[in-house]
């Protein structure tokens, strides 16, 4: 097929039906949000008069600025840890030979096989002790040991890869090995780094159970933990609860459609890990 | 020059490098996940430091505790009718996007779109969607199949499906996607050979294309079996594991009875459970897609 024949159009009119059937749900969403609660037309019959006052409403009762900023803070910071620790832990375990580092590794691996179901309530009860619970410093703590088998091993599979000339030069240059991990090792390592903050970043926003253990009941909430206790507070009132879910979509999708060429090849990425 | 460089001693990065991800890893994984393992064991109620060893009883009673056991047939479910399902719609998807149609670059970024969204959310929007007053009902009644209209999350029969719908309608973009990257990574060449000798589509996918897309076939299965296996938010967000126990999986009981009966060892217990599953699961499939991957190369 490299002309665009009648077959191709045909093609093209069942993709677009079906992307139009994948779109539905948001219509309903974006239709509802702007749909005065009085309004009791059939959900899928375009709204008449549109108003944004439930938007502002969802806005100030869910307390979804704090969220956000919570959202922001956490998943920055340990997506920033996990890539810190885990590359520079990748270097030697891909260098080495060593029993030391097989065994390490493998230790490591163990992690991705683990479902952190059977590490949440113990943990739980480590960090209630701890007295964390209620602060999002107690996630930041989480992420950043949860996703560093997973980066590991990204980092590995691509360190393996990689011809150690580079290195070599660097340390017959005077470079000491974190010098040269610095400068020379990790700026090579960029693809896998997107990948691993794709994936991370997404992971760690979207997450619900842990921090529905950790914050709940207190003041500080991610986004998906806020939105949870509105629809909670607010069972059916669902005009109130869709402006608030909008409202939680939007940063997300704009981060999406800005980097959707480096986000849609990190999530592919792995295949190449 | 080459009997200089294998003479030269390589520099092999420092131990102390492993630290810092090792201690995050053992404090967050490795000793919470030991520590669950003792605590399957016991009857610990998760407050009180004093708890006796019970031996096998937590076991013991899950196969006399009829939600344990529909829980854990649950999850097995979901996790093969996701991955059947998914998979199949992302590749039809990806073959349908790799063609010469002109909106193949809106349609990937637009269905690959929910796959960043919350899942919380996404799930909270499909609760409403299929409720007795919800868009799908309306839908149905304005094509005239008002007959259908229910309350979708509410038929125990039907209840898990939805989950599954709703599963399905998040992440088809992200098993096409990888789908994309494994078709985009076999030479044009070879369909132009394979379409030259006169193979029909349906031949050609089945022996030119599908033996190439082995990496990420195998990707695709690994991710959606064990997410599967693991699915909580969606469940939790919308129908809670009811009605009844109609859609509880193994991740919905552990919650359960470990935040609303106080049965830290028996939940814990079932986490076990639910990592021998997910290891058998993994185990299996790394013996089955490896061989065929190299049987392909």
């Amino acid at each position: 097929m490299t002309r665009y024949t009648r077959r191709t159009f045909l093609l093209e009119m069942a993709m677009v039906a079906v992307a139009i059937v994948f779109a539905f749900p948001v219509y309903v969403l974006v239709n509802l949000a702007l749909r005065a609660p009085s309004d009791t037309s059939s959900p899928i019959r375009p709204t008449a008069a549109p108003t944004l006052d439930n938007f502002t409403q969802a806005w100030q009762q869910a307390g979804l600025g704090g969220a956000l900023i919570n959202s922001v803070v956490v998943t920055t910071v340990s997506v920033l840890i996990v890539l810190a620790v885990s590359s520079l832990a990748a270097y030697p375990l891909a260098r080495s030979t060593a029993h030391w580092s097989r065994g390490t590794f493998l230790l490591i691996m163990l992690g991705l096989l683990l479902p952190f179901q059977l590490a949440s309530l113990p943990l739980y009860q480590t960090i209630r002790d701890l007295g964390l619970l209620g602060s999002v410093w107690s996630l930041v703590l989480f992420y950043s040991g949860l996703q560093v088998p997973f980066t590991t091993f990204l980092y590995v599979g691509f360190l393996r890869a990689l011809p150690r000339d580079f290195e070599d030069a660097a340390s017959i240059d005077g470079c000491s090995p974190l010098e040269s991990f610095r400068f020379v090792v990790f700026p090579m390592l960029k693809p896998v780094t997107v990948t691993a903050l794709v994936l991370n970043a997404v992971g760690v926003w979207n997450d619900f159970f842990t921090p529905l253990l950790y914050l709940s009941g207190s003041d500080h909430q991610t986004m998906p933990v806020a939105i949870a206790g509105f629809v909670g507070q607010y069972v059916s009132d669902w005009n109130l609860i869709f402006a608030a879910l909008l409202i939680s979509v939007v940063p997300v999708l704009a981060v999406y459609l800005a980097l959707q060429r480096s986000i849609i090849n990190g999530f592919a990425g792995g295949l190449k890990g | 020059m080459t009997a200089t460089r294998s003479r030269r001693p390589r520099v092999t990065p420092p131990w102390w490098f492993v630290a810092p991800a090792m201690l995050l890893f053992a404090f967050v994984v490795l000793v919470p996940s030991a520590r669950g393992l003792y605590y399957a064991f016991t009857d610990w109620d998760g407050l009180d430091p004093e708890f006796s060893f019970v031996g096998l009883r937590n076991f013991a009673d899950m196969l006399d505790d009829p939600n344990a056991l529909r829980a854990v047939w649950h999850t097995i479910l979901l996790a093969m009718a996701i991955t059947v399902i998914q998979n199949g719609i992302g590749l039809l998807l990806a073959l349908g996007v790799t063609t010469l149609i002109k909106t193949r670059n809106v349609l990937r970024v637009l269905l690959f779109a929910p796959a960043v969204v919350t899942p919380i959310v996404t799930a909270y929007l499909w609760r409403n969607l299929l409720g007795p007053d919800g868009a799908v009902n309306s839908l149905l009644g304005a094509v005239g199949l008002g007959s259908w209209e229910q309350d979708w999350l509410g038929n125990p029969r039907l209840a898990l499906w939805m989950i599954v719908l709703v599963i399905v309608w998040q992440f088809a973009g992200y098993s096409m996607v990888i789908f994309l990257a494994g078709l985009q990574s076999i030479p044009r060449e070879i369909y132009e050979a394979a379409a030259l000798d006169g193979t029909g589509p349906f031949r050609r996918f089945w022996y030119v294309v599908r033996p190439l897309l082995a990496p990420a076939i195998t990707i695709n299965l690994m991710l959606s079996i064990i997410g599967g296996i693991k699915l909580f938010d969606q469940v939790y967000a919308l129908t809670g594991g009811g009605p009844g126990h109609a859609t509880d999986t193994i991740s919905t009981l552990i919650y359960k009875d470990a935040f609303t009966l106080g049965e830290f060892g028996y939940s814990i217990a079932l986490a076990v459970v639910l990592t021998v599953i997910v290891a058998i699961v993994s185990a299996g499939q790394y013996s089955v897609l490896s061989r065929n991957e190299r049987a392909a190369s």
